[in-house]
């Protein structure tokens, strides 16, 4: 079975958009999380982990997130897998931010 | 660069294998069961399968980089027959063709 990331010679698939884009802040933050916690002295991840999770995203969703979304995705699976945080926390953080946006 | 234990040396026919394990696997699946040839040893690395699941990544395996024809890989190539495509395979992804 083909994983949704082995993209050599996929059917259709078409040429790769090779067009410079401006980083978000947040698109710098996730790489820097990544660096960091991967780097020799944490290693709390390794870079094969991050890939893994990448690859673990069902077709839907490899599709439609952008680069760096994938990397907060797998982010988000390896430190709930590693119990450093819960998926609970996470997601009272976001509806948190959510409201704050809102100005409630 | 170390490669005490590599099996196999520069200019050696070498066939990817062509199973489908499930797991963080370097190979990509439109080389699996091509014959290429042997470049370089690039030299021994933790074995990305088990790092992918927090393992140890031992033992290391020798990684080669891997040139094929790409009128080998695609049948409807029609670039010049002399481009190669190099990729960079782990030893146990690789016997002697």
């Amino acid at each position: 079975m083909r994983g949704v990331h082995d993209r050599g010679g996929w059917p259709g698939a078409g040429p790769i958009d090779r067009a410079e884009h401006h980083l978000e802040d947040w698109e710098r933050r996730t790489d820097a999380m990544v660096q960091l916690l991967s780097s020799p002295k944490k290693a709390v991840t390794r870079v094969d982990e991050i890939r893994r999770a990448i690859e673990c995203l069902p077709l839907d969703q490899y599709e439609f997130l952008s680069y760096y979304e994938k990397w907060t995705s797998a982010l988000e699976t390896l430190m709930i897998e590693k119990g450093i945080v819960t998926r609970d926390e996470i997601e009272r953080k976001v509806a948190d931010l959510e409201r704050k946006e809102r100005g409630d | 660069m170390t490669g005490v234990t590599a099996t196999f040396k520069p200019g050696d026919p070498v066939r990817v294998l062509t199973g489908s394990p499930p797991g963080h696997i370097r190979t990509p699946v439109y080389i699996r069961g091509k014959i290429g040839r042997v470049e370089a040893l690039h030299g021994m690395f933790g074995n990305p399968e088990s790092l992918a699941f927090g393992g140890d990544g031992l033992p290391k395996r020798s990684l080669y980089q891997v040139g094929f024809p790409q009128t080998e890989l695609w049948e409807r190539y029609t670039g010049s027959p002399r481009d190669t495509l190099y990729v960079d395979i782990y030893e146990h992804w690789l016997e002697l063709a």
